[in-house]
C-alpha cells in the first residue's frame, strides 16, 4: 500500500497510456468492424469470409503480434504505433462478430416496416438496424474492452509503457507492491471501461428502460 | 531485414540442438497438451455437473471475473510466490503450468456449462420420460448436445495456452517463446520476428483440428438434415402460386 502511496505520480501516467492504448483501438476497431459487419450481414459469403477472417487473426498470439507488427509496418520496434494497430486488428477480430450478429437479430418485420415507411437503406441503417443492434454490439465490446486491458500489458515486454511495467519491476526487482499496484490498476482499468460502455448502451438504447419502467 | 528472417528459419544450425527450432516446438506443445489435459479433467466434469443440476452458477461466473486479471501479473505473482518453495528445475515449470492451467479453466469451464445450458428442456424432459436416469441423461443427452460447445470452449483455452506460454518465456520457460524473449533481451530481431512467426503458424496450426472438430461432433438430430417434415407444416421453399 505504501509503495502506492510514494508512486502515485507514475502510477497516474502509466494508466493514462494504458488506457489510450487499450482505448483508442477500441474506438477505431468499432469504426471499421461497423461497415465490414454491415457488409458480411448483406452479403452470405462475404459473411463467412470476414468471420473465418476475423478468427484466423484472432488466433495470432499477441507478443507475436506486436513483435510482427515492425515487419508490416515498417515502424520502429518500440513505437507505440505497433501496439495500437495489433490492438485494433483484435479489436476488429472480436468486434465484427457481434456486429454481424447484432444486425442479423433486427427482426424482418421492422426492416421491411422502415423500407416501407420509405427508409432509404442508409437511413434505415443508422436510423432503424444500427439502434437495435446497440445491446449485442455493446457485449462484444465489453469483451474486447476487458480483453485489450490485459493484452496491452504484455506490450511492457517489448518496451512499450504503461501499467504492465508496473507487473515486469515489480517482477524483476521482486516487489510484491508494485506488482500488486500493477494488478490492481489493470483490473480497475477493465472495470472501468466496461462501466463506461454499459452507460453508453443505457444512454443509446431509451426504449429499454422504458419498457422495464412499463413493466414494473 | 525479411532475409535475415528467412535465412534464421531455413538454416539448419536454428532447428538443431537442445535449443534448436524443433526442440523449442515439441516443448511448446508439449506444455500445451499437458495444460489443456489438467484443466479439462478439472472443468469439463465441473461444468457438466453445473449444468445438469443447476447448482454452483456462482462458479462460472467466478471464474469468468479472471479473465480481468491480466495474464502478465497473475504470471509473475505466481511465479514470485511459489519461487522460493519449489525445489530446482521445477521452479520455472510449476508456477508456469499453474497459471496456464488457471488460465485455460474459465474457457473450458463456461463452454461446458454453457452447451448443457442450452439444451432443449423438451429433449431432457423426453429423456426423464422414457425412464433414463440422471447419469444417463447427462451421458446420452446432455453431453452430445453439450459437445460441440465444449470444443469451442476447448478450442479458446488452447489459444490462450498458446499464447501465454509464449509470455512465459520471461519467467523461465522453455518452448517458442524462448526465441522472442531471448531476442528482445539481445536484440536480435532475426531470432525474435521468426520465433514470433513459428508461434503464430502453431497456433493456426492447433486451431484448425478443433475448428473441424467442432462440425463434426454437432449430433445428428440437430443437424436438421434428419428431421422428418411435418405434415401440417406449409412447405416454404416452394413458391406459392408463384407470387413473384
Amino acid at each position: 500500500m505504501s509503495w502506492i502511496l510514494d508512486h502515485l505520480d507514475d502510477i497516474v501516467s502509466l494508466t493514462l497510456r494504458h488506457t489510450w492504448l487499450a482505448g483508442v483501438p477500441l474506438v477505431i476497431g468499432l469504426l471499421i468492424s461497423l461497415p465490414l459487419g454491415w457488409l458480411a450481414n448483406r452479403h452470405r459469403r462475404l459473411r463467412g469470409a470476414v468471420i473465418v477472417g476475423a478468427g484466423l487473426l484472432y488466433t495470432i498470439p499477441s507478443l507475436a503480434l506486436f513483435v510482427l507488427m515492425p515487419l508490416l509496418l515498417g515502424t520502429g520496434i518500440l513505437d507505440p504505433i505497433n501496439v495500437v494497430v495489433a490492438m485494433t486488428i483484435y479489436t476488429i477480430a472480436l468486434l465484427v462478430r457481434s456486429v454481424v450478429d447484432g444486425l442479423g437479430s433486427v427482426p424482418d418485420e421492422v426492416a421491411r416496416s422502415a423500407t416501407a415507411m420509405g427508409y432509404t437503406p442508409v437511413r434505415r441503417f443508422f436510423g432503424v438496424d444500427l439502434p437495435l443492434a446497440v445491446p449485442v454490439i455493446a457485449a462484444g465490446l465489453r469483451v474486447a474492452a476487458v480483453s485489450n486491458v490485459s493484452i496491452v500489458s504484455i506490450a511492457s515486454l517489448i518496451g512499450v509503457n504503461q501499467l504492465g511495467d508496473l507487473l515486469v519491476d515489480g517482477y524483476n526487482r521482486a516487489i510484491g507492491g508494485e506488482l500488486v499496484a500493477g494488478i490492481l490498476g489493470c483490473v480497475l482499468l477493465a472495470l472501468v471501461l466496461d462501466l463506461a460502455i454499459r452507460l453508453l448502451e443505457r444512454a443509446l438504447t431509451p426504449w429499454r428502460r422504458a419498457g422495464q419502467g412499463g413493466a414494473a | 531485414m525479411i532475409g535475415s528472417i528467412i535465412d534464421w528459419l531455413t538454416s539448419s544450425a536454428s532447428w538443431s540442438g537442445a535449443d534448436g527450432i524443433l526442440a523449442r516446438l515439441l516443448e511448446h506443445i508439449g506444455y500445451t497438451l499437458l495444460v489443456l489435459v489438467i484443466a479439462a479433467v478439472i472443468a469439463i466434469p465441473l461444468g457438466l455437473w453445473i449444468g445438469h443440476t443447476g447448482r454452483g452458477r456462482w462458479l462460472v461466473t467466478a471464474a469468468n471475473a479472471l479473465r480481468a486479471v491480466p495474464t502478465l501479473g497473475l504470471l509473475f505473482a505466481l511465479t514470485l510466490v511459489l519461487l522460493p518453495v519449489l525445489p530446482g528445475d521445477t521452479a520455472f515449470l510449476v508456477p508456469s503450468v499453474i497459471v496456464l492451467v488457471l488460465l485455460a479453466i474459465p474457457a473450458i469451464l463456461s463452454g461446458t456449462y454453457a452447451g448443457v445450458e442450452a439444451v432443449d428442456p423438451a429433449a431432457r424432459d423426453a429423456a426423464r420420460g422414457i425412464g433414463m436416469t440422471g447419469v444417463q441423461v447427462l451421458v446420452k443427452v446432455e453431453l452430445p448436445i453439450a459437445l460441440p460447445l465444449l470444443i469451442s470452449g476447448l478450442r479458446a483455452a488452447v489459444l490462450q495456452v498458446v499464447a501465454t506460454a509464449t509470455v512465459a518465456a520471461y519467467v523461465g520457460l522453455g518452448g517458442l517463446g524462448r526465441f522472442l524473449i531471448d531476442g528482445l533481451a539481445t536484440q536480435d530481431y532475426a531470432s525474435t520476428a521468426g520465433g514470433a512467426l513459428l508461434v503464430a503458424v502453431l497456433a493456426l496450426a492447433l486451431d484448425a483440428p478443433f475448428a473441424l472438430l467442432e462440425r463434426l461432433v454437432v449430433s445428428p438430430g440437430l443437424t436438421g438434415r434428419t428431421r422428418p417434415l411435418r405434415p401440417s407444416e406449409p412447405n416454404r421453399t416452394a413458391p406459392a402460386g408463384g407470387s413473384t
